[in-house]
């Protein structure tokens, strides 16, 4: 296992069976003999045929879970891609071919549903005004700002309901309460009901000609209640609930043929497909509004809005400061750890390292919390120990009090990591640097940080990429702060991340998510930029020291 | 092999990606036919209410025939909401702050309640105005809820009749080593504009203008007004430059404690904090926030809780039921004050409980200047540079300075 850590080992032996297959079964391959003859024989033992069962039970399961709401949202082609993939994975498990896609179909599968997905998703998401207020379609927008503008017609009574039914139809029983006089409400109006038998509580009883619908099982018709309205010369009766109705008017309609909104009292709001709003002669919009394209206006947004762009400078130096300081801090305490460890001379190594992992063990919102309560200026620990100062509201102080909180929960990882590394490191090579006359501090420089450096440039980068994107670190102990008095936007210790999240409006509770997902996009790019460059330089370094 | 493996695997690709695209696509469009009743009613809510509310519910489903199913849902309950309603998974029933209304209804995702005019008249009217909105009320209210000042009667016998009492009261015990703080009000490092609402209203400070129906008009910032940049002015010389009242190392985490603790003998909060100061053994009394000696009175914001008709839920009717026609009565509105003691905003069930707790009573007496929290998306736009501009000045910053940037970004996020 430890030359996996180095990953030159694995590369360099050679490869006696198929290749993609787990060390241990090609570990075994020496002891099978004639190869294919074993394998027939292992391929139907119980274990082979219970694990067969299990993950194609699994696989089938998922698909059955997913057949009902895609059937429900009539999803053809998504329910076709489930079917097609959920028989292409039986297939594969099935057949005793394509033994390299066994290992890798399911990995790769995972890899396109949450990583690559997201990712398409994000960008798709940049293009668009999607976010509070523009959720929708352009229809359901229409309906919510109908449903929203019904009113009472004023002076009319407010009836008691009962649901009834004639000949199959959904009659409304109306109770006048002053009056206590029975109407019946059909589609096609009004109209008066004799006899009626009426409870106290406004509820019919009993009345000729119709059949009172059970609670119960008025319920189950939901939907066609909820549609159902009786036309009248002022509007229509719809219900409220089961037990009451009221004679309501809506005051806005969506006119097709102006691609408009109009109010009887005048108002007038045009369709504008570019903000996905009715706006009204003066600009003004009415609330519900609707998803458009909008081409490259987030990124366009992101780079020419001064509020936005003028920051965005200091928030891409200070972020690379912070992740640069935190992978240099926890790297450089976490060796210092692992190679004090290291020495063999050092008693109750495993004592020392169960207590340097709690850190790494405990849940970081909570440290993190109790972090920011220890940099409180009047009641905190820092403040105790050196004095008040207000250090979480001084740009410098906070920044220096980020990285060591950073340190404090990062070190514990690069530790363990290195010690993992330093076991690697054959002895005979630093035995050999110090037989040659090297000092410690030269063997340990061109002997065992090269090594180590060859197996942690990767687990460095995706800590670089990791504290790049640090959003918890700052939005639980300063959330950005401190900020100038003139400007609210970006405070001293924002990373991209944390601003992105306030720019977005998330912290505000109006979300958009377009401009986020197009803020994403910048980031993605520039983590992707630096861990690539970083990448083929730590290859070119492994191609030197292996 | 290798070449049939790529294949493969590109192939699986392929679909997955297929599968997320066509999800998306094809949702809206079939929204309308899956609008089927069930006779089942879902309602969300958070942790703390879910218990609370999960025998009403059982009740009223027992009585109707149908069965309910109460989902608590752990946090970010509005965008929970807003987005689960959106793609057809939502509750019929949401229950939440009334300043999310604004929001909610942006997004198409709640129906305005159609209360007769006799259930109306049933409420506290400032609850019937917090759920009004653009005219339309848009929710059942439930409790209601505001800061108030609470005083260690122990330390402070009698209610203090102005800030400027407040304050000499506060310096004295702490010159006396009584306390450590002269008041606690949950400020914090970023800043609370809920919080210290009482203390800038007081001073003559405000956010918005208002329309001509009286809501809180969006287009007409005032935070940079003259009165409002007096009234941040007061603010600086309570902070920590001046009489050391508001702090920035006070705040929501350790308010209520420190209080507790005997540091300070007043605090800014609401009825949340009764179970801890309760707990703390010392004799306490509530009143309302005081105002200045020169100025006007401290209008705390109220906040409404009620229950809302998910537009896009499954069981609309029942849910109407529900709303308009259960909670609304007094006998259920009591159940639920005894199980979850807030000032119930039924004002039938919040003369009967008056009894029960007077604690209750106090909060509503103190809220009586309250104006409701503005429920408009733009409220939005307020917290962040408002509180910005208020740890300015509270730091000894230019409060003119602090009030035009803080407009000058209210303004461009609202025109955003």
């Amino acid at each position: 296992m430890t030359t996996e850590v180095t990953g030159a080992g694995s590369e360099r032996s050679p490869h006696p069976g198929p290749s993609g297959q787990a060390p241990d079964q090609r570990s075994r391959g020496g002891r099978r003999g004639d190869a294919e003859q074993v394998r027939r024989t292992r391929e139907l033992s119980t274990g082979f045929i219970v694990s067969r069962i299990a993950v194609l039970g699994i696989v089938a399961a998922l698909l059955i879970y997913a057949l009902p709401p895609l059937i429900q949202t009539e999803a053809w082609t998504a329910l076709g891609v489930v079917g097609v993939v959920t028989a292409l994975v039986a297939y594969l498990y099935l057949t005793p071919r394509h033994i390299p896609a066994k290992y890798l179909v399911p990995g790769t599968i995972f890899l396109f549903a949450f990583a690559i997905v997201p990712i398409v998703l994000t960008f798709v998401t940049a293009f668009t005004n999607f976010g509070d207020g523009h959720r929708g379609t352009k229809d359901e927008a229409i309906r919510a700002i109908e449903t929203s503008s019904v009113t009472q017609v004023p002076g009319s009574p407010e009836y008691y309901l009962t649901i009834a039914e004639r000949d199959g139809e959904l009659v409304f029983l109306l109770v006048d309460p002053d009056t206590k006089a029975v109407q019946a409400g059909t589609a096609d109006g009004l109209s008066p009901v004799d006899g009626a038998e009426v409870s106290l509580t406004g509820k019919v009883l009993s009345a000729g000609g119709y059949t009172v619908i059970p609670t119960a099982q008025a319920a189950e018709r939901d939907a066609e209640i909820a549609a159902f309205s009786v036309p009248t010369a002022g509007g229509a009766v719809k219900a409220t609930g089961l037990s009451r109705a009221f004679e309501g008017k809506a005051d806005k309609s969506y006119d097709a043929a102006c691609d408009c909104v109009t109010s009887p009292s005048g108002g007038r709001w045009v369709a504008d497909e570019v903000e996905g709003y009715f706006v009204d002669a003066e600009g003004k919009h009415l609330d519900q509004g609707w998803k458009v394209d909008v081409g490259f206006a987030n990124f366009t947004k992101a780079l020419t809005d001064p509020t936005i762009s003028g920051h965005f400078l200091n928030v891409l130096i200070w972020n690379f400061v912070f992740a640069l300081s935190a992978v240099a801090t926890t790297f450089a305490l976490g060796m210092i750890v692992a190679l004090a460890l290291h020495s063999p001379r050092v008693r109750g190594t495993k004592f020392y390292r169960i207590i340097l992992i709690l850190p790494y063990a405990m849940p970081g919102f909570a440290m993190l919390l109790i972090w920011r309560d220890m940099f409180n200026t009047d009641f905190g620990l820092i403040s105790k120990l050196f004095g008040v100062h207000d250090w979480l509201g001084t740009p410098t102080t906070a920044r220096l009090g980020l990285i060591v909180i950073n340190l404090w929960m990062g070190f514990p990882y690069m530790f363990l990591v290195i010690t993992g590394a330093l076991q690697a490191v054959p002895r005979e090579l630093t035995d050999a640097a110090r037989i040659d006359g090297a000092s410690a501090w030269a063997g340990f420089r061109r002997v065992t940080l090269p090594l180590v450096l060859v197996a942690l440039t990767p687990l460095l980068i995706s800590s670089f990429g990791f504290n790049f994107n640090n959003f918890n670190n700052i939005k639980l102990v300063t959330n950005g702060g401190p900020y100038a008095i003139d400007n609210s936007t970006v405070g001293a210790t924002d990373l991209l991340i944390s601003y992105t999240y306030r720019v977005a409006g998330f912290d505000s509770g109006v979300a958009d998510f377009g401009f986020a997902a197009a803020i994403s996009v910048f980031i993605f790019a520039i983590v992707a930029t630096v861990s690539t460059v970083a990448f083929w330089r730590s290859r070119a370094q492994e191609e030197v020291y292996s | 092999m290798r070449i049939r493996t790529a294949g493969v695997i590109a192939a699986a690709g392929l679909l997955m990606l297929g599968v997320a695209a066509c999800g998306g696509t094809n949702e809206p469009a079939a929204t309308p036919s899956k609008d089927k009743g069930n006779g089942k009613l879902v309602l969300w809510t958070d942790p703390t209410r879910a218990p609370v509310l999960k025998p009403f519910a059982e009740a009223f489903g027992k009585e109707n025939g149908v069965t309910v199913e109460v989902k608590e849902i752990s946090e970010n309950q509005q965008q929970t909401f807003i987005t689960a309603s959106q793609q057809g998974s939502g509750p019929d029933i949401m229950v939440g702050a009334h300043d999310w209304i604004g929001n909610m209804v942006q997004n198409g995702a709640i129906d305005p309640v159609q209360l007769t005019a006799e259930q109306k008249a049933a409420f506290h009217p400032n609850a019937i105005k917090a759920v009004t909105f653009n005219g339309q009320i848009y929710g059942a209210p439930y409790a209601m809820e505001n800061v108030a000042l609470i005083r260690n009667t122990d330390l402070v016998p009698a209610a203090p009749a102005t800030i400027e009492d407040l304050i000499k009261t506060g310096k004295e015990l702490k010159a006396a080593k009584k306390v450590q703080e002269i008041l606690c009000v949950p400020f914090g490092a970023a800043g609370d504009v809920y919080h210290t609402y009482p203390l800038f209203s007081a001073a003559g400070g405000s956010l918005f203008g208002t329309t001509a129906s009286g809501d809180p008009d969006p287009s007409k910032v005032t935070v940079n007004t003259p009165e409002s940049i007096a009234a941040l002015e007061k603010m600086k010389a309570l902070g920590e430059k001046g009489e050391g009242a508001i702090k920035t190392s006070i705040g929501n985490e350790n308010g209520i404690p420190t209080f507790v603790q005997k540091k300070c003998a007043f605090l800014i909060s609401g009825p949340w904090s009764m179970n801890d100061v309760k707990k703390a053994g010392f004799g306490y009394d509530i009143s309302a926030v005081p105002g200045f000696a020169a100025g006007g009175q401290a209008k705390p914001f109220l906040g409404v809780q009620a229950f809302y008709v998910a537009s896009k839920g499954k069981s609309k009717v029942l849910a109407q039921e529900f709303v308009a026609n259960y909670v609304t009565n007094k006998d259920v509105a009591m159940a639920l004050y005894k199980a979850d003691p807030r000032p119930a905003a039924l004002t039938a069930a919040a003369d009967a409980v008056k009894s029960l707790d007077p604690n209750a009573e106090k909060f509503v007496l103190a809220g009586a200047n309250g104006i409701p929290m503005p429920a408009i998306p733009a409220m939005g736009a307020i917290w962040g540079p408002m509180a910005n501009a208020e740890v300015a000045v509270v730091k000894g910053g230019d409060a003119k300075t602090a009030a035009e940037a803080a407009t000058k970004a209210i303004t461009a996020e609202i025109n955003k």
